[in-house]
């Protein structure tokens, strides 16, 4: 299981540069990162190197955060490669809460309440899914 | 549980009679009032005379009177009697510049005394019981108050006064002290200090304390009571209606008996002075129905609190006040209804999810005020769950909408991210009121 680094931020000026001086100053490497807005106050779901040492450092640092497992999935870099997935999904009834890619490879980070359904129609369809020392480490 | 009256016909007369008393104690205040300087200009065109009183409906003619009528009326304004006949008087404080004063003529001390009796007689104290007295005597009113109160019972007094902790230790553990008065801060300084004094509540005969002039909780009750493993009792009084003995718990300690053959009590709404249900918190005001030199009616005290339902297994038919639960001050109108912060902070220390660190925000949205409660997630609740939070502000935006009526807008913020207070806590920021 690959586990994504949730941390609530007040959306207002300076709070992100606190968090990623954190993060720096431990010696963490953000993977792939996203923001969920909500007005007041947001969520940032960070994929890093060391999940467990990132999440001691924040939770010392003050930060209301929490390790969600998530899905990290290898798409083929090409047309349709993301329709494919979510039609599968789709005919499947199975829910994404949320997801972002990851820059440097067609990876695809999935949230859901249905991880394991997710995980097993998308290998059973010969998606490759990424353990988490394989997505820390891209 | 041993019930005790110091007049049983008295205190549990029928309501009927006590509105006969009152009638009758009305207009003899009313009397009084028109004798001096400032009732006399006050009362023109709502009542001239005690006649004009014929049952308590015509309460609502008199005007309110408020603390600053009090104050213009220093030194001389509201004194009926002439000077010769008043034997005492107390000021208050004075703490925004100009104070006030009450005058008491001998029976109006007789009167207040009667009445702190009948307090001590109702939380159970007999003359059998030895009293120290830990209040601060003069100017105000809790010392002496207790004091005549104390000795007309017959309990032995010893009059300390305030402060000295090793002496008042030390008479406490000579004369085997079983009644007490003092703050709520003070017991818990004695408790503190007991053993770098060298004694312990083994060496004390301690039974009861009396506990105010500072507003309390019903926590900081049952923490004295378990700290010295005895009966604390609320005691409420203000200078203006005499000082202790305006309204006392009985042994139930279910609420004040507000003391009706003496004073007249009002529960209003502070916006419109209309009478509040039972049960409703509101502005306290009272009025003086024995007082000679110098009578107050419809004094609006600025304390809020209820009437408190239902019978009182005592037996007594005196209505009882619940504690107080703020000041008018506090309070703030938003779209026209009353919100006092504590409704809201009491909401907030259910919610298990949020710290105990919160702001009210109020500002205008058009032409309308909008509320805003920021409050601190609570690092230990947080699963990293957007769909959590958003069920968070709902659960917390449908309790305030139930206490307060009002549709409050909800934030949620970073832990450790709103003001902190270390002394007197400033957790409402109304943007309406121009500076």
């Amino acid at each position: 299981m690959t586990y994504q680094l949730t941390i609530f931020l007040d959306n207002r000026p300076g709070r992100l540069n606190v968090l990623t001086g954190a993060l720096s100053g431990g010696g963490i490497n953000i993977r792939a990162m996203a923001i969920q807005d909500r007005e007041e106050f947001g969520l940032v779901k960070l994929m890093v190197d060391r999940p467990d040492d990132a999440l001691l450092l924040l939770k010392q640092n003050g930060f209301a955060c929490a390790l969600k497992p998530v899905l990290a999935v290898y798409l083929a870099d090409k047309v349709g490669g993301l329709h494919e997935l979510t039609k599968i999904l789709s005919d499947a009834s199975l829910n994404i809460q949320d997801a972002y890619g990851m820059a440097a490879q067609s990876v695809f980070c999935i949230e859901s309440k249905q991880l394991e359904q997710i995980e097993d129609v998308l290998e059973e369809k010969g998606f490759k899914i990424l353990s988490g020392p394989e997505a820390y480490g891209m | 549980m041993n019930v005790c009256y110091q007049n049983k016909d008295l205190e549990c007369v029928n309501r009927s009679s006590l509105d006969s008393i009152q009638t009758a104690g009305l207009q003899f205040s009313v009397a009084q009032a028109l004798k001096t300087k400032f009732y006399a200009a006050r009362l023109k065109g709502h009542v001239s005379s005690p006649e004009d009183i014929r049952s308590l409906n015509d309460l609502k003619r008199i005007p309110f009177t408020t603390k600053d009528d009090l104050r213009e009326s220093y030194t001389d304004g509201i004194l009926a009697t002439e000077f010769k006949h008043v034997v005492r008087l107390h000021t208050s404080s004075g703490t925004t510049g100009v104070p006030t004063v009450i005058y008491h003529t001998q029976k109006d001390l007789n009167n207040w005394t009667e009445l702190m009796e009948r307090s001590l007689i109702a939380s159970g104290a007999t003359c059998e019981d030895i009293f120290q007295n830990m209040m601060t005597y003069g100017m105000f009113t809790g010392g002496l108050g207790f004091h005549y109160g104390a000795e007309k019972l017959g309990i032995l007094v010893i009059p300390t006064g305030s402060g000295n902790t090793k002496r008042q230790l030390q008479l406490m553990k000579d004369f085997k002290t079983t009644l007490v008065h003092a703050t709520p801060s003070y017991m818990f300084h004695m408790a503190s200090t007991m053993n770098e004094h060298g004694f312990s509540m083994k060496d004390f005969n301690l039974k009861k304390a009396y506990i105010g002039g500072e507003p309390h909780s019903e926590n900081t009750r049952k923490k004295i009571e378990e700290l010295f493993g005895i009966e604390a009792y609320n005691s409420f009084g203000l200078s203006e209606m005499n000082g202790p003995g305006v309204a006392f718990e009985c042994v139930y300690k279910t609420g004040l008996h507000v003391w009706e053959d003496s004073y007249i009590l009002e529960v209003i709404d502070p916006q419109s002075g209309e009478l509040v249900k039972d049960g409703e918190i509101g502005e306290i005001v009272f009025t003086t129905l024995r007082r000679e030199a110098t009578p107050i009616l419809r004094y609006r005290t600025r304390d809020l609190a209820s009437v408190i339902p239902g019978v009182c297994p005592c037996g007594r038919t005196h209505r009882r006040l619940s504690r107080i639960a703020g000041r008018t001050d506090d309070m703030l109108i938003i779209n026209g209804a009353n919100v006092f912060p504590s409704q809201i902070e009491q909401i907030l220390m259910k919610v298990p999810e949020v710290g105990t660190n919160y702001m009210i925000l109020v500002s205008k949205d058009g032409a309308l005020d909008k509320l805003t409660v920021q409050v601190e997630i609570h690092s230990k609740t947080f699963h990293g769950d957007m769909s959590e939070l958003g069920v968070l502000k709902h659960k917390i935006k449908d309790e305030l909408k139930a206490s307060i009526m009002i549709n409050p807008s909800v934030e949620l913020h970073e832990p450790g991210s709103l003001p902190q207070f270390e002394m007197k806590a400033k957790r409402v920021v109304d943007s309406r009121i121009k500076i």
